[in-house]
């Protein structure tokens, strides 16, 4: 389908709580596109705002859903999952939305990420990878790249990184996607494609903390740090071009895993409403 | 005609809820507590509900509240271990006023404690559980019959007051198998949230009503609402405003003084006249019941009180029944938890005497008589 032709085009304005404004998010901060780019995707899908669910964790990612003209709920760290998964059994009319962060969904919330991908149920998780703890200042998160500074890694981290998308393909999602915050467009479409499938969506956002990562590691400026996203990744836009020089190791984005497994909720629905009418004599 | 069955004080529980309309429940396996699991993965596809079990009480716990978020009547269960993990998802519930029900069958503690063993040992994790001063409400049923009715109760309490309501029961009451007639003690009609109607524009989820309970905006409806664990405002947003930050707090804890006369609840048994009264709950107040009757019979005056609402622990009719007694004893089953709040009330007017027991097994009515003679000698 061209978008384009059949669309009025995205006003964000549409899509976020102007009364809100001004946002909490420090200047640069990729959270922000990432915002963006999702209210797009919705935009594009044409998804009726009342019916949009949007459950989020803690973290400056998980403050995001503050911003969205929706049914939002910030809830507890690391739990986001476990809370949206109760709301889409509930609620199979809604379109359940969970923005994570990299501590929220793989350190504290990292139990209920493997289950939720293991599941299958109809929902996309959209995990803003800033590698640190923003909100609370800094801290090393299981996504950290070596040598980093952070607050408690104060001569550089040792501890190896969690593959997101690596350990939700194992642990069985059925959509696995990757983008960086530098490619609003391909983030845009790779949500979108992540929201339309049916089961369960993983899409890493790579995010920057500009304000406390960038700083304490002497990474720039936002643009700077938008830059070097090409040298560490490998968006699908740029997968053929040399005018980067891409590190032979980068990180893969696009869609990276997408399998054709039965939905929880479906499959759980046909079995009780099998129940049910047994219960009731039919 | 009566339509009487065996069943479990766990079966009650899970059966008492879908009569109240719970559609959904989460949870995952601990003894003493399963068989409310087991009853509700078979009982509730029945009615059109979900059960799921999840990967843990964490999350067990917030999927109930993610449910109930979206308008579903939800509940889940567990035991001493597995309520201290719902602590966290317990206090969002609290913060944000969204109706759920946590059935805690307890067991000998602490840590995994003696698992098939009973105690009475939550009897202030299921007050104090969470960070924070927050409202709660926790029932104690004391038959098979009770944890039907309390079950009920505990779901037209939360879903009228928007108050998380734990029902607290302890193992031998959970594993009691006793006859009952459930059909002649369900519920004549089921009491529902008050959803929210009317205008979106201008609609405040956490305003400042009457009854202090706001309406709830069901996903879907068109609020477009914000829900959030941090303070916040009618408006449904973060605040740090002091003076609002601390109005928000209050009105949820208030919230429980206004409606007190709905929420006590307490048996009272043989106190008029009594030298002697018995306080306590559960399977201690089946034993203290015999006790009663025993003591009686021997010529002393005793009299049971007790709390079905443990908390808010109601504390105008202890004090009303008490006035002319001259001792309390309280036994439970643990080192002393529901004399605190006993002493707090009473100890300025009369001795307040413990009987504890924490080996595993069940006070008796004689070991509750042999204390009331030795009190009196
Ligand atoms: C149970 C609990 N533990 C710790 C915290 C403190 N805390 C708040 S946000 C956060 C980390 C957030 O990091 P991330 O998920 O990466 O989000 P970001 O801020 O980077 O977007 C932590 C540890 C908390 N709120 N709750
Ligand atoms: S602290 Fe970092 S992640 Fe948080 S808003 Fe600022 S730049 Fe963004
Ligand atoms: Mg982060």
């Amino acid at each position: 389908m061209n978008i384009s032709e059949t669309q009025t085009p995205f006003d964000i304005n549409d899509y976020i709580r102007l009364e809100q404004m001004p946002h909490f998010l420090c200047p640069g901060c990729g959270h922000g596109i990432a915002l963006r780019a999702l209210l797009w995707a919705i935009h594009e899908l044409k998804i009726d705002k009342d019916k949009l669910a949007v459950v989020s964790g803690i973290g400056c990612s998980g403050r995001l859903s503050a911003y969205i003209d929706a049914n939002t709920f910030h809830t507890t760290h690391g739990r986001p999952l476990a809370y949206a998964t109760g709301m889409a059994l509930a609620r199979p009319d809604l379109h359940v939305i969970v923005i994570t962060g990299d501590g929220d969904s793989l350190a504290i919330g990292g139990n209920h990420l493997i289950h939720a991908c293991r599941r299958n149920l109809n929902m996309t998780c959209m995990m803003l990878n800033n590698e640190i703890y923003g909100m609370t200042g800094g801290q090393v998160s299981p996504t950290t790249s070596s040598n980093r500074y952070t607050t408690t890694t104060p001569e550089g981290n040792t501890e190896p990184v969690f593959d997101a998308c690596a350990l939700a393909t194992a642990a069985g999602a059925s959509f696995v996607g990757r983008e960086v915050t530098m490619q609003v467009t391909g983030l845009k479409n790779l949500l979108r494609d992540g929201i339309e499938h049916h089961g369960f969506s993983f899409v890493e956002v790579i995010s920057d903390c500009t304000e406390i990562y960038g700083r304490k590691n002497d990474l720039g400026m936002s643009p700077e740090m938008l830059l070097s996203q090409k040298a560490t990744m490998r968006p699908d836009a740029y997968r053929n071009t040399v005018d980067v020089p891409f590190r032979p190791n980068a990180l893969e984005c696009g869609v990276l895993a997408k399998a054709d497994r039965p939905e929880y909720g479906c499959a759980t629905r046909e079995k009780n409403a099998r129940v049910q009418a047994k219960a009731e004599g039919k | 005609m009566a339509n009487l069955i065996n069943l479990q004080g766990n079966q009650a529980c899970a059966m008492g809820a879908i009569a109240a309309g719970c559609r959904f429940y989460a949870g995952y396996p601990i003894t003493p507590s399963s068989e409310i699991a087991e009853t509700m993965a078979r009982e509730l596809p029945k009615v059109g509900g979900v059960f799921i079990q999840m990967e843990d009480e964490i999350a067990s716990m917030g999927a109930v509240v993610g449910a109930s978020m979206g308008g579903a009547k939800a509940m889940t269960a567990t035991s001493g271990p597995g309520f201290s993990l719902k602590q966290e998802n317990l206090g969002y519930a609290c913060a944000s006023e969204i109706p759920c029900v946590i059935i805690n069958v307890m067991r000998g503690g602490p840590s995994t404690g003696m698992p098939t063993r009973p105690a009475q040992g939550d009897i202030m994790q299921a007050r104090w559980g969470t960070h924070g001063d927050h409202p709660i409400i926790v029932l104690t049923p004391a038959s098979v019959a009770e944890c039907y009715t309390e079950t009920i109760r505990a779901f037209e309490l939360t879903e009228r007051l928007r108050v998380p309501v734990i029902v607290l029961v302890d193992e031998v009451i959970g594993h009691l198998v006793e006859t009952v007639d459930l059909e002649a003690l369900a519920p004549k009609e089921t009491i529902e949230r008050r959803f929210a109607t009317g205008p979106a524009d201008g609609f405040e989820p956490y305003a400042v009503t009457d009854d202090m309970v706001p309406p709830f905006p069901r996903p879907g409806d068109g609020y477009r609402s914000h829900t959030t664990g941090l303070t916040h405002l009618p408006s449904g947003f973060p605040t740090q405003n002091p003076e609002k930050a601390s109005a928000a707090l209050l009105r949820t804890t208030d919230k429980l003084d206004l409606h007190a006369d709905l929420i006590e609840a307490c048996e009272i048994i043989e106190c008029d006249n009594a030298d002697i009264i018995i306080a306590t709950i559960g399977i201690s107040a089946r034993a203290a019941q015999q006790a009663v009757t025993d003591l009686r019979a021997k010529g002393i005056k005793a009299g049971l009180f007790r709390p079905k609402t443990l908390w808010p622990f109601p504390e105008k009719r202890l004090k009303e029944v008490a006035k002319n007694a001259k001792i309390i004893l309280v036994p439970e089953m643990n080192q002393g938890q529901l004399i605190l709040e006993i002493e707090r009330l009473m100890a300025r007017h009369m001795p307040v005497i413990g009987l504890n027991k924490i080996n595993g097994e069940a006070i008796t009515p004689a070991e509750i008589t042999a204390k009331v003679s030795e009190v009196l000698a």
